[in-house]
């Protein structure tokens, strides 16, 4: 396991709100990119927060691209990257609504063209920069401002839509374990072809809890069994580290729903519809290590 | 033909000096500190240094190194 650098690549300091997830989740994922290295990013938090014109906090090449557009936009300057023999690491950065909804097209087209990038949801499950607006991502039961009562329908299986186009590597992440988070994104960037990586990014204005409980909240999702930690390696899949445990035992899913004022309006049946999700989702993932399915 | 283009220059302080937006600071009792690294390792600005000093320009107040200081070593103090 290799050393995680001191070096920065985040000036001091972004605009993002206090506790911000997405923000420690940029941290690791450029030290483990390093300096050569082009952020393709689509309208979300992460293009707002960079700093105001003509300055930016971003201490690596930063493409702000049109929402529809980071995948098609990172096929391209990968392609020119590899035309002049050049190694450059091409990432998407781009959040929820960007991936799930809005850019969902050109990812799938860049997975199929066999681009050589790798793309990073960061998932705070909602239309965070624009005031919290329901996305594909957001979860049953989550309240947001277009989802009052809380939402009705399921999350997005972003992962089984990706899973589809049989990617060389696609791993999730949580920002509460950087390392895990850093190491995957090490790996992914090691193998040529397209990765995927989608890691969940707990909000404190959007899911609201208070700023100091940003990992807190990102291990209960994790030791609730809500956000399961895995890799798929040329399609073999390894449940990582603190997901193992999890795999075995899991605190109810009440203990993370009832930290984040969102799932205020959950119902019981909420509560228990998201329980079975977790528990079908275990036993679908327990088989597939095994080699039934 | 020269294409005007928006580019933006890396500059510490590129949003301000974001510890302006503290209400409460993060002191770090260096007495009980055990050097485990995780408040370096989990602050999202990176304001906490790898010796644990806090850069208060740009600290924002969350209290993520309180929550994961495993001695307790430090405490958010109200701002005057
Ligand atoms: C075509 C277009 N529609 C709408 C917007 C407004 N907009 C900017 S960021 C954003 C929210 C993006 O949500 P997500 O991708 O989940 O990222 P987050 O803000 O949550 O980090 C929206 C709707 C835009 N910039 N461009
Ligand atoms: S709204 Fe959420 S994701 Fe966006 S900057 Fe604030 S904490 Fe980060
Ligand atoms: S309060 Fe937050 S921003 Fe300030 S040093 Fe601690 S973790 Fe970093
Ligand atoms: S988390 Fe606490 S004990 Fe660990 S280095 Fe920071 S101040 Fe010291
Ligand atoms: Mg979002």
């Amino acid at each position: 396991m290799a050393e995680i650098p001191d070096e920065e690549f985040i000036l001091k300091t972004t605009s993002a709100c206090a506790g911000c997830s997405a923000s420690l989740i940029l941290r690791y994922v450029t030290k483990a990119a390093g300096k050569d290295t082009v952020l393709v990013v689509p309208a979300c938090c992460t293009s707002v927060i960079q700093g105001v014109y003509p300055n930016t906090a971003m201490n690596i090449p930063v493409y702000n691209v049109a929402f529809a557009s980071a995948a098609a936009v990172a096929s391209g300057m990968s392609e020119a990257f590899r035309a002049v023999g050049k190694k450059t690491n091409v990432i998407c950065f781009a959040g929820d609504g960007g991936t799930v909804d809005i850019g969902i097209q050109a990812l799938s087209g860049a997975l199929e063209r066999g681009t050589d990038f790798l793309y990073i949801c960061y998932d705070n499950e909602a239309y965070s920069n624009t005031g919290m607006q329901r996305s594909g991502a957001t979860p049953l039961g989550a309240s947001t401002t277009t989802t009052p009562l809380g939402k009705k329908d399921y999350k997005k299986d972003l992962d089984a839509i990706v899973q589809a186009h049989n990617p060389v590597y696609m791993a999730t992440a949580c920002s509460a374990y950087p390392v895990d988070l850093y190491n995957k994104v090490k790996k992914a960037l090691s193998i040529p072809g397209p990765k995927f990586m989608h890691i969940l990014a707990p909000c404190p204005p959007g899911w609201r809890y208070p700023s100091e409980k940003t990992i807190e909240v990102g291990k209960l999702a994790v030791q609730s069994g809500m956000w399961v930690l895995y890799e798929r390696e040329n399609g073999k899949l390894s449940i990582s580290g603190a997901s193992k445990a999890a795999m075995k035992k899991r605190i109810p899913v009440s203990e993370y729903l009832k930290v984040q004022g969102r799932f205020k309006t959950a119902t019981e049946e909420d509560i228990s519809v998201l329980s079975e999700h977790v528990e079908n989702n275990i036993k679908k993932l327990e088989r597939e290590v095994e080699g039934i399915c | 033909m020269s294409a005007k283009l928006a580019i933006s220059k890396p500059k510490t302080g590129a949003s301000g000096k974001t510890g302006s937006w503290r209400t409460f600071k993060p002191v770090v009792d260096m007495d009980k500190c055990n050097k485990c690294g995780n408040c370096y390792r989990f602050c999202p600005d990176g304001t906490i240094d790898t010796e644990f000093n806090i850069d208060y320009d740009y600290c924002k107040g969350c209290g993520i190194c309180v929550e994961v200081c495993p001695k307790k070593a430090i405490t958010m103090v109200r701002e005057d």
